[in-house]
This record gives structure tokens, sequence and C-alpha cells, in this order.
């Protein structure tokens, strides 16, 4: 196998943990500016300020770690894309820093505007990021992006029937990854109710978004035929039958309340779109450029496997320490973290 | 979008550098307070689980909340330098992305196990036994360090670009860890870490400094004072000699760097050293000199030869107005960073107290405001005195920037975003500073009442 092709595979790794982990935290954004008022959405926001808030750094560096990959890996492609596609990405870099700031600021502020403007900043990036990296994938995924430094339009590589499709999905999928996780815990924490809640809105935004990937595929049909016929008939086949698979099972668990088992196929449901979209495309990067063409030199390529593998070593136990601290007993903190006094 | 139409222009490349500037200049300070901040908080943590003092307890839980924010902001920043790195000069990574990716690697790694551990460290105080949660903090402070280091390191290759060839415009038998390990690598990435150490200590003891000059003289502020003010007095006489070093370094690896820094035009021997001044018409007006000064610390022979700007043509001049007073105000804040810290060594030595004049004090206050415009013209010494190369000698700025046109505006939305994101900032640190008593974690019940007003 070509050293790329491990790179390109850290990359869609990392990708995937990025819209499963921080999509999610992106989603719940969402969820915490519908919460309602003060009063009422105090025990929901509650429980998303205690999800998220230890894991949601970690859960962003996932995006730094494809960056990196990216221009290490496939240098000129990394300089194709980030140069047509400047406004995008720079819109969805203002969101991340709203976001990822609004958030901490949040936690430690005590009077109520301050949690209601930090909040409503924290929801507004939550739309704005996931739907400008969404638009990215799209212009990618159309072809839209060509060789070359800033050789693609400048506003239709990204404003276009495949990206805005791709836009909206990328934040729904947050928003019905975030609803999935917080059902489960919701009822973790011992609240049955707000895990009620989020079951009816998972359900809805379930099928909001299997809407929006059929939306998507017929768009796919006219804009980037060829994407289509390989996701429709080709090697990408079985990631899209996975994805509806793992979709419908995911409403038909969320229905009979089966919050634990449906984390896992919300989560495959998605991972079978990104995957799909990647095995689609693969091996063209860009229109005329493969992985083999845009690939960094053997010694690069090498070197940065071994740092990544070695780096894996240490993180992967990390991380689930991590997951594994803040998943078990949520409940003698829960209060802890919930007042939201003026 | 007729703001696009337009094709890109010479604003548009100083738009491209004055964002970069921007954000790494934001970036910087909040960066350098995550290295050096844990191993601050960990001290107090460590002193207090030892005495059982709860002031120190206090401290420590105080800090590992302002470190939350500041690592939250200093995350999200550093993102859009990633960003930016495609966003503004494509050219530059399109290139040379894949000779300075592995450090990027090593440090985008350092900085998960960071992320990871500090989300451990300031959630799981409550959940975990005192010394193991104190041991989470260990790493966070590691791979702080270790993402400086590896982060300055793709920086010095900036500077002493090696580890590749270039054959017919393509990039061709790049040895990652010859770029990685340039020569720049050493004195760069040491000055850097010892200035984070600088910036965290002198910041946060200049907060409590204030607070003594307003009479808050109890144990609390005398030890919120003395823990970060230590460290950083401490690491300031080797910041001297590194500097040296670096400065060395420049002078026989960066010879016109070195010109626009000491604001030298012409090559000469037995060079004085020029103190402030101002470049007119390429010579250096008003400047104090010291007699063979430059030759001597450049070289270490008063009639050395120092090479000026007259080496190159003028289009490969940095920008001596900007570089040279940089330079001075750099080193002039480092030498009045050392003295202060002398002031508090004597007056320890001799009777284990603080000075007993208040202007110590206020000299202390404004410790970190030095701190940070050392680093901040420091780090402008560095990358402004590369110009007019992105990669010295290789690579013009002119040819890394973006070219697509509209570069103006992202400039200005940037600015704007990070005006907010200042103000948001020290507005939510100061509201935590002033939560009485600051919430503290379940197992340090009786530190919760530990009067801080």
């Amino acid at each position: 196998m070509p050293l790329v092709d491990v790179i390109l595979a850290f990359v869609w790794v990392g990708l995937t943990a990025y819209v499963l982990f921080a999509g999610a935290d992106f989603g719940a954004g969402g969820w915490d500016l519908l919460a309602g008022g003060a009063e009422r959405g105090r025990e929901q926001r509650g429980l998303i300020e205690h999800s998220i808030g230890p894991v949601w750094e970690a859960n962003h560096v996932w995006l730094i770690f494809v960056l990196v990959m990216l221009w290490t890996g496939v240098p000129s492609v990394f300089a194709a894309v980030f140069s047509t596609l400047y406004i995008p990405l720079t819109l969805a870099a203002l969101g991340i820093i709203a976001r990822g700031s609004a958030f901490a600021f949040r936690k430690v502020s005590t009077r109520l505007w301050q949690r209601r403007l930090f909040g409503a900043t924290f929801a507004f990036s939550s739309v704005v990021t996931p739907f400008f990296l969404g638009t990215v994938a799209g212009a990618i995924a159309s072809g839209r992006v060509p060789a070359g430094i800033a050789r693609g339009n400048l506003v239709t590589s990204w404003l276009n029937p495949t990206s805005v499709v791709t836009g909206a999905l990328a934040v729904g999928v947050g928003a019905y990854l975030a609803a999935v996780y917080l059902t489960r815990d919701a009822e973790r924490a011992g609240l049955p109710e707000l895990a009620e809640s989020f079951r009816r809105r998972g359900l809805v935004t379930g099928v909001v978004v299997g809407l929006v990937a059929a939306v998507g595929l017929v768009v796919l049909h006219a804009d980037a035929p060829r994407l289509f016929t390989e996701l429709t008939s080709g090697r990408a086949l079985p990631f899209l039958i996975l994805s509806v698979a793992a979709g419908l099972a995911s409403l038909v668990l969320l229905w009979l309340r089966v919050f634990l088992a449906v984390r896992i196929t919300a989560a495959a449901a998605v991972v079978g779109l990104l995957w799909g979209w990647g095995v689609g495309q693969y091996p063209r990067l860009l229109p005329g450029v493969t992985a083999r063409q845009a690939a960094a030199t053997d010694a690069v390529l090498a070197a940065t496997i071994g740092a990544v593998a070695v780096g894996a070593l240490l993180l992967v136990p990390s991380l689930w320490w991590l997951y594994a601290t803040f998943q078990r007993g949520q409940q003698e903190t829960a209060t802890e973290t919930t007042q939201e006094s003026a | 979008m007729v703001l696009l139409t337009a094709p890109a222009t010479y604003a548009d490349l100083v738009a491209a550098r004055t964002q970069m500037a921007l954000s790494l200049g934001w970036h910087i300070v909040l960066a350098c307070l995550g290295v050096g901040m844990p191993a601050i908080t960990l001290i107090a943590q460590w002193r207090g689980h030892r005495t059982g003092d709860p002031a120190y307890r206090m401290l420590a839980r105080r800090w590992a909340r302002a470190m939350g924010v500041l690592f939250a902001v200093g995350a999200v920043s550093g993102t859009i330098l990633s960003f930016e790195m495609g966003l503004l000069w494509p050219g530059l990574m399109g290139v040379y992305g894949q000779v300075i990716g592995l450090p990027f690697a090593m440090e985008g790694i350092a900085f998960f196990i960071e992320a990871i551990f500090l989300g451990i460290y300031l959630y799981a105080w409550d959940r975990l036994p005192p010394v193991k949660h104190m041991l989470t903090g260990i790493p966070v402070l590691v791979a702080g360090v270790a993402s400086a280091f590896f982060v300055v390191t793709a920086n010095a290759w900036m500077q002493q670009p090696t580890g590749f060839d270039v054959a017919h415009g393509k990039v061709v038998a790049v040895d990652p860890w010859a770029a990685m390990f340039n020569p720049s690598t050493p004195p760069q990435t040491t000055h850097m870490i010892l200035a984070a150490f600088m910036v965290a200590g002198f910041g946060i003891a200049g907060v409590y400094a204030v607070g003594m000059l307003r009479g808050r003289t109890d144990r609390y502020h005398r030890l919120g004072f003395l823990v970060p003010f230590t460290v950083a007095a401490v690491v300031t006489p080797a910041q001297l000699v590194v500097g040296d070093w670096a400065a060395r370094f420049v002078a026989d690896h960066q010879p016109i760097k070195l010109a626009a820094m000491e604001g030298l035009f012409r090559t000469g021997r037995g060079v004085p050293l020029s103190v402030g001044g101002i470049a007119v018409n390429g010579e250096l007006r008003g400047a104090i000199e010291i007699p063979y000064g430059l030759s001597l610390l450049a070289h270490g022979k008063p009639n050395a030869e120092v090479i000026g700007l007259d080496h190159v043509p003028p289009s490969d001049w940095p920008p001596v107005n900007i570089v040279h007073p940089a330079f001075d105000l750099m080193v002039g804040m480092g030498l009045a960073l050392l003295l202060l810290s002398v002031w508090l060594g004597w007056t320890w030595w001799r009777r284990r107290d603080l000075p007993r004049s208040r202007w110590f004090l206020r000299a202390a206050s404004l410790g970190g405001v030095a701190a940070v415009v050392a680093l901040e013209t420091g780090w402008t010494v560095t990358e402004v005195g590369r110009q007019p190369w992105v990669v010295y000698g290789i690579l013009r700025t002119a040819d890394a920037v973006n070219p697509a046109p509209g570069l103006v505006w992202g400039c200005v939305l940037v600015f704007v975003v990070y005006v907010v994101l200042t103000i948001a900032t020290v507005y939510v640190l100061r509201r935590l500073s002033r939560d009485s008593p600051a919430p503290a974690a379940p197992q340090e019940h009786d530190v919760a009442g530990y009067p801080v007003a």
C-alpha cells in the first residue's frame, strides 16, 4: 500500500472522530439554544455543559490533526483547497473561535445575561461552523476545487447545490448525534424527562437528516455524477447501505428507548456517509489530481506515520481514560455545574 | 460579491501579514500562559498538599480555573493559525508543508495529550484522590512544553531551512528530521520556552502585586505573588544567557537580520553597539553608541567584522525601523525584569522577606506587562527580521501569499473578532478573580471559606 494512503486513512479517521465527537458538541449548541428560558432550560443546559465540558477540547483537536495530516501528506491539495475556499474556511474558523471561547466563558460566568450571551454565541457558531465546513466538503466532493493556488471560483466553489446540501447535512448530523448521545447521558444522570425530550428530538432530527441525505443523493446525481455513480453502484455502495441501514435501525432503537445501542448505530450511519464519500472519491482528490500525484516524499510520509503511531500509543489510553472518567458516575456532580443563578 | 472581483493587490499582502501578525501575536501570549501556568499551579498545589496550607490550595484552585479559560481561548486561537497557514500562505504550505509537517504532527499529538489531561485535571479535581489528581497535571505540563518545542522547530526551519533540495521547482530529497532539528532549533526553542515561563510567572505575580499595593497583604496574596515570581526570577538570568546565544546565532547565520536588529547599515570592524535611534536614508540617527559593543557581543572580539545591510541589495532588507526598536525594547524589558528578580533575590537572601519599598511592588505589578512586551517585540524581531523572506533566502513572503482577492476583508473581520475576544477574555478573567470565595473542590471543604477578599 502506498504510504500516502496510510496518511489519507489517518485523515479520514481523524475526520470521522471530529464529526462523531466534535460534531455532536456543535449539535449540542443548537439544543442548548432551544432549551427554553433560563429556568426551564437550566437542567438541560447543565446536562450539556456537564457532558461536553471535559471533552470538547480533546474532540476539537481532531480537526487540527486532520489539517496537519493534509498539509504534510498532500501539501498541494491542502494549498489548493484552502486558497480557493478561503471564504467558507475563514467563516468556519471564526465560528470555532466563538464557540470554544463562549463555551469556556459561560462555564465560569455566574450572571444570567452573560450566560445568555455566551450561550447564544455558542449556539450561533454551532450552526455556522458545521455548515461552512460542510460546504467545503461539498466543494471538494463535486470537483469544484481545481489544482493550483486559488484557481477555483471564490464564490460558486462553495455556494452551489452540493455544498449547500452537505452544509445542511453537517448541521443536521451534529444535532442528531447530540440528541442521541444526550439521551443516554440524561438517562444515566437520572433525568428521565430530559431523556424523553432528547429522544423526541432525536427522532425528529433523524428523520430530517435522512430526508436531507436523500435529497443530497438527488443533488449529487445532477451536480456530482461521478461520486453519485460510485455511491449507488460502485465501491462506495456498501457504505451507503451501511448508512441507510444504521440510520433506520437508529430510529427504531430510539423509538424503543435503547439509548446505549443507538449511539453505535447513529454513529455508524454517519460513518457510512463519510467513508462512502471518501471511498467514492478515492484516488482522485481534486480534478485531475490523484493521491499519489499529490503525495509528499516517502521520507516525510514514513516519518509522519511513525510519529503518529508512537503518538497513538500515548493517545489511545489517555483518550480512553478521559472518556471513562467522565462517563462514570455523573450523578454526584451533575448539580454542581447546573447553577444558573442570576 | 463585487469585492472579490478585483485582483489581489499589495494591500492584500499587507492584509495577510497583518492578519497573521495579529492572530499569532494574540495566540503567543495565550500559548505562553498555557506552557507556564501548569508548572506554577502544580507547585502551589503540591505545596498545599504537603503543608495543608489552605492559601496554597486556594491559589492552585483559582489558577486552574483561569487556566481552563485561557487554555480554551489559546486552543481556538491556535486552531485559527493552522487554518491561516493555508488560507493566507498556500504558496508556502503547498510546497513546503511536507518539509515542516513532522514537527506539526508531533505538536498536534502533544497538544492532544495536553487537552486530554487538562480536561481530566480541571474536571476531575473532585473525582480523583489528591495525589493522583496532581499527577494528571504532569502530562499537561510536559505536553505544553513539548508543543512549544515542536512548533518553534517549524519556525526555526523558516529561519534556517535545511533538510530538502529543490529540483525543477519541486521539493525533493526531504529529510524531515534534518528540517526539524535545523541549526536554529536549539537556541530558538530554548529562548521561547523560557520566555513562556517568564510571561506566566511575571504575569500572575503582577496580578497579586496589584492586590498587595491595594492593601491585601494576607498570606494568600503574598504566596500568590511569591510562587509565580520565584519561578520567573529563576528563569530570567538563564534567559539572558540564552538570549545572548540566540543573538550570536543570528550573527553567524542570519547576518542581515542582525544588521537590521542593530540598525547597522555598513559592514565594518570594531562596530559599536547602537541603542535606540531611527533609520533615515540608510543611516541610523540619534542612537547611543557603545564603542566596540556590537563586535564584542556578536563575535566576542572588539575588532571582529560585523556584516551590515550593505551586504545585500535594499530589496532584501528587513524593515529596520521595526526590527531595531523591537530588539532594543526586548533587551530593555529583559534587563528590567532581571533587575527586579535580583532585587527580590537579594532581600530574600538577607531577610527572608519581600523588599519593603512599595516601589518594588509597583515595578512588579508591571512585570507581567514588561514580559509580554518583551515577548511580542522578541517575536517581532524573529519574524519581521526574516523579511522579505518567509523561508529565509528561499521563498519570499510575497510569493507565498494567497493571490485570491479580498483578503483585506478577512483581515478586518478577524480584527473585529479578536477585539471582541480580548474584551470578553479580560472581562471573564476579572470576574473570575473576584469570585469570593472561589468555588472549591469537594475534597477541599476547608479552603472554601478562606478569606480572599
